[in-house]
Parts: structure tokens; sequence; C-alpha cells
């Protein structure tokens, strides 16, 4: 296993990841355009545009926080709602502890502010093939991974915020928001359990609208994601023999 | 338009980027290698299929552009989009179906 020795430093795992992260870039690129569009359209200056976007590095969140701004909900509601967004990296953070639980806390730190959708990929399919990789290598695969998404994920949502405010009114935009919300979520419909924590968020949040402050859709999700973890239990109680 | 003061904006900025980050090192810095109950997990996996659905479903059926009027254009791009994101678990193949929906059917009906 010649090929095992070279395989095993900073940089060939690095490139490794880069590979692995390149295709992201075509799911990155759009979606940060649209939010540069979307967040100068609703009324934000490029600074705010950009810290927010720097800060968050959550696509979704963010999106989620200029429509509750832009339907004039309290501050507590849109943090409440953008916040919620995010709750599934609490899961990817206690995904990669196996991994990373014993490096340093800047290490740590930096896997945290950069952790997306992609990093829980990369830890269950690369680190769950690798598991005695040493936390140096893991990390530099990651940093490769992550190269054309963050980074570009700052880039264009800039390109994005500097030719929202030339795009004339009345030419749909404020539909952009909930098609990619739609767009966001329907890959994740993957089994039943996940069909009916959307059915149940659906029905709910639409029954419950005419609570004030936006509570009407934390009462949903909260039960869209009871009813999810019922059927996923009922389905694996089934497929048991 | 967001018509809140300049403030309020850089107040959720703020926390909206606290928050996140503190979720997202919850485990890795803050609670470790504790063990966390499995039910706690599993509702934990079904975040984003619980809250953006909701998030959803009204500015589809009572869009604020149309006055909260349910209008054809959007019920069929967020149908077509829905589907397509279905099949082909593809964020991009979404947003860009959905959006051709969408200016086709504003050409058709409007």
């Amino acid at each position: 296993m010649q090929e095992g020795v070279r395989k095993y430093t900073k940089s060939a795992q690095y490139f490794e990841g880069l590979r692995y992260g390149l295709p992201f870039l075509l799911m990155v690129m759009p979606f940060s355009i649209l939010f540069g569009v979307v967040a100068t359209e609703a009324g934000l200056d490029l600074v705010q545009t950009m810290v927010m976007t720097t800060l968050v590095v959550a696509g979704a969140s963010q999106f989620a926080a200029i429509q509750q701004m832009v339907d004039n909900a309290p501050v507590v509601m849109v943090l409440a709602t953008s916040l919620a967004v995010n709750m599934r990296m609490a899961m990817y953070s206690a995904a990669l502890v196996p991994h990373f639980g014993k490096a340093k806390l800047w290490q740590r730190a930096l896997v945290a502010y950069l952790l997306v959708d992609q990093s829980a990929a990369v830890a269950g399919e690369k680190y769950e093939a690798e598991p005695d990789l040493p936390i140096p290598l893991k990390l530099a695969y990651l940093m490769g991974v992550l190269t054309p998404i963050v980074p570009m994920w700052f880039l264009f949502t800039l390109i994005g915020a500097l030719v929202g405010s030339s795009i004339p009114d009345g030419f749909g935009i404020d539909f952009a928001v909930p098609l990619t919300f739609i767009a966001l979520f329907a890959p994740m419909l993957k089994t039943l359990a996940h069909v009916a924590a959307a059915a149940t968020s659906v029905i709910l949040a639409l029954l419950f609208a005419f609570i004030p402050y936006g509570l009407g859709l934390i009462f949903a999700a909260l039960a869209a994601m009871a009813a999810g973890s019922l059927v996923e239990v009922w389905m694996s109680k089934r497929a048991a023999p | 338009m967001i018509t809140l003061p300049d403030s309020t904006i850089w107040l959720v900025i703020a926390l909206l980027g606290v928050g996140t980050f503190l979720i997202r090192f919850s485990f890795l810095g803050l609670i470790g290698d504790r063990e966390l109950p499995p039910w706690v997990l599993r509702a934990l996996r079904y975040t984003p299929v619980a809250v953006l659905p909701g998030l959803v479903a009204p500015l589809v059926l009572w869009p604020a552009a149309t006055g909260g009027e349910p209008d054809l254009a959007r019920l069929v791009t967020a149908g077509v989009t829905l589907v397509v994101g279905m099949i082909t678990r593809n964020l991009v193949a979404g947003i860009l179906s959905g959006a051709a929906t969408f200016y086709f059917m504003l050409w058709l009906v409007g």
C-alpha cells in the first residue's frame, strides 16, 4: 500500500476533502446569490446582509429571519423561528463528538462555527469509514470539504446583494423565499416519519395561523417533531421481527 | 419590505449569530461526551421538516403579494417544486424547476 503512506498527510486529506466538496458549489452559488438578492430587496443594507451571512452561516435560518422581519414579527419570534430551523445542528454537533470531542478548544470552536449539513455528511461517510484518522487529518479533510462551501457562500451572497438592488419590483421575487424553503425540505422527505412531520407542520401551522407572534408555528413545529418521532418508533416496531 | 428600525435589525443579526453558534457548539464544546436521551436525538432529527413546511404553508396559501388571496401561479409552483425536490433530492433542481414554473404561470395567467 504505497499510496496508503502518501494519503495520510494534511494536504492529501485536504485535497481529498476538496474533491468531495466541489459539487456542492452548484448548490451554494445560486442559493447564496438568492439570499443576497432577497435580503437587500427586503431592505437590509450591504453591511447588514454580509454581517448576517458571515455570523450565522446558515442559509435556511437567514431566509427565515428575513421573512419574519418582513412580516413584522416581534424579535423574540424572529429568533425562535430562525433558531428552530437550526436546531438540527445540535444533532450534527452530537454526531461530531466521537471525532472531535478530544480536539483542542479552538479546533472544536472552528468545527462548530463551520458546522453545516455537509459536515454531518462527512461525519457519516468519511469518519465512520476511517474512525482512527488522527484529529489534524480529520480537520484537514473537513476544511477541504468546506472550502467550496463556506467562503463561496460569503462571496456569492455579496454578489447577490450587489445585483439585488437592480432587480425591478413586480418580478415576483416575493415568492423566492417560499420556493427556496420547499426546495430545501423536499429532499428531506425520505421516510414516512419525515412526511408525517411535514404534513403535521403544514396542517397545524395553517390551523394555528390566527395565533399571534408566530407562536402558532412554534406549536405546529413541536407537534410535528412529536409526530415524526412517533411514526419512526412505530415503523421500527413494525419492522422488527 | 422590512420596516423595523436599524437597531432591531442589528439585534436580530447579533442574537441569531450567537444563538446559532451556541447550537453548533452545544455538544462539541459544552456537553461533550455525555449521552442525550434517545427521544431527544430522535426529535432533533425532525426539526427541519417540522419547521420549514409550516413556515412556508401560509406564504403559499395566502401570499402577501396578492393581498392574502390564494393564487394559482403560486400554488402550482409550490406543487412542482415539492415534487421535483422529492424525486431528484436536489436543492438546485427544485429551485430552478420552481422558478421556471412560476414565471411560466405568471405569463400564462397574468
